[in-house]
């Protein structure tokens, strides 16, 4: 039963790129957008707070047909980055990522905004008098008081990209070996007869890997509340 | 040498303040409401006065009309908080060698061990600031302060967070402090028997106006 086939290596290879690149790719984009966030109001900020959590609510399919309008071969903006960069995101891996990222960015932005908005603004301005410029502040202070909540960000986002079915499959379709993640093959294992048991293997792995996804947050966030208050 | 000539509105409250300061300790006296830590802010570049000028010694700190407003981490004054504000991921070695980063000072071994035997704090270099007294935080925060090599060190009611025992303990430091450690300071306080102690120049201010300026003898007659 445990006989994991090379398909489905492929899958749960795919999955772990996917997932990791999109993590990468988003934590710094996300921390920024926490930041802003956290930290400034500006006129239209419920709007731009409201697209971020969209892909939360929206159906998954309804993102992932926005994307493949958008960023498909003859969307707007993939067309531009096909002919000026050369990135192709339409059936590519690169295409589940970029779902993937999407999808998993609100859960991602969340936990990082709540820990800056947690952090004593006082330490902050302590800092400055002590002659550190503003980027200096954000880096040696800021930042690694807010790092539970990046690292917690970055967890729950990789754990929901791992696990993202309906966009991926929407705007990337169920190519083994290039899109088909391991959502994507329990999907097609579990429309084919005889497909269960590599279906089940499969989501044995799901488990494990959700399972330990959890587990390194939680042991994350322990040590960094250690760290916060300074014992 | 200390120049301040600023107003600040803060809501229905007016702050408006005056003077010059040649001392060794001026002494900012005042009951508490009386405009004293948005001052030494002010001073700290923390917040921006709406009019006026600030200088020290020879270098305009705020100059409204000119539009001249010098951010805290270039003004190298130093500021210890009522409540310490130590950095808690952070042990108390990497605490007091802050500044000294941030400022890109080259490394000065003997001037550490001098700030940190006149604080009395060699043994709690490898300590959180979770795991110190209140008097060690602020003992601590002094040193932060010292070892970032300000021109000027503003020190609001360092002294305030502590009881009575703790206050007693830490004085005889701050008295060093002034005696040694060759940086000109502003005390905040409204403890007249501690500013007694430190200062060597008084401005007392009462409803973010200063109502008196001079030698220790301007306490005479007040209450704490």
């Amino acid at each position: 039963m445990f006989d994991i086939s090379p398909t489905e290596w492929m899958a749960i290879r795919l999955s772990l790129r996917v997932a990791l690149v999109a993590t990468l790719v988003a934590t710094p984009l996300g921390i920024g957008v926490a930041w802003v966030l956290a930290r400034r109001t500006f006129w239209g900020k419920s709007a731009v707070e409201a697209l971020i959590f969209l892909p939360l609510v929206l159906p998954p399919v309804v993102t992932g047909y926005l994307l493949l309008l958008t960023f498909g071969r003859r969307g707007l903006v993939g067309a531009w980055l096909a002919d000026h960069l050369g990135i192709v995101f339409s059936f590519r891996w690169t295409g589940a990522a970029l779902a993937c990222g999407v999808m998993s960015f609100p859960l991602l932005v969340q936990p990082i905004r709540l820990s800056l908005a947690a952090i004593d603004r006082r330490l902050e301005q302590a800092a400055s008098t002590l002659g550190a410029a503003p980027w200096q502040v954000f880096a040696t202070v800021t930042l690694p008081l807010a790092l539970p909540g990046i690292l917690a960000g970055m967890v729950l986002g990789f754990a929901k990209a791992i696990g993202e079915f309906g966009a991926t499959i929407t705007f990337v379709s169920n190519i083994p070996g290039e899109t088909q993640t391991i959502a994507s093959a329990i999907h097609s294992l579990t429309q084919v007869p005889d497909g269960d048991p590599a279906a089940l293997r499969l989501v044995v792995v799901s488990i494990i890997l959700a399972t330990g996804a959890l587990v390194c947050s939680e042991w994350f966030a322990r040590r960094a509340t250690r760290r916060l208050h300074g014992n | 040498m200390l120049r301040v000539d600023i107003v600040k509105q803060l809501g229905d409250f007016a702050l408006e303040a005056a003077f010059t300061s040649e001392g060794r300790v001026t002494g900012l006296f005042g009951a508490s409401g009386a405009g004293k830590t948005s001052l030494v802010n002010i001073i700290a570049g923390l917040l921006r006065p709406d009019r006026g000028t600030i200088a020290l010694d020879d270098e305009i700190l705020d100059d409204t009309a000119r539009g001249v407003h010098v951010p805290p981490h270039r003004r190298r004054i130093g500021y210890v908080f009522q409540d310490a504000r130590l950095f808690p991921h952070m042990d108390v070695a990497q605490n007091l060698d802050y500044g000294r980063r941030m400022n890109g000072l080259a490394a000065d071994a003997a001037q550490n061990k001098r700030v940190t035997d006149l604080l009395d704090i060699g043994h709690l270099l490898d300590r959180r600031p979770g795991k110190l007294s209140g008097g060690e935080r602020q003992r601590v925060a002094l040193g932060r302060a010292l070892l970032s090599k300000p021109r000027l060190l503003l020190l609001d009611e360092p002294l305030g967070s502590l009881d009575e025992g703790r206050k007693v303990e830490i004085l005889p430091y701050l008295v060093r402090l002034r005696d040694e450690a060759n940086v000109p300071m502003v005390y905040v306080s409204h403890d007249s028997a501690e500013m007694r102690q430190l200062a060597t120049q008084i401005v007392m201010l009462r409803g973010g106006k200063v109502t008196a300026l001079g030698g220790v003898k301007v306490l005479s007659g007040t209450t704490a």
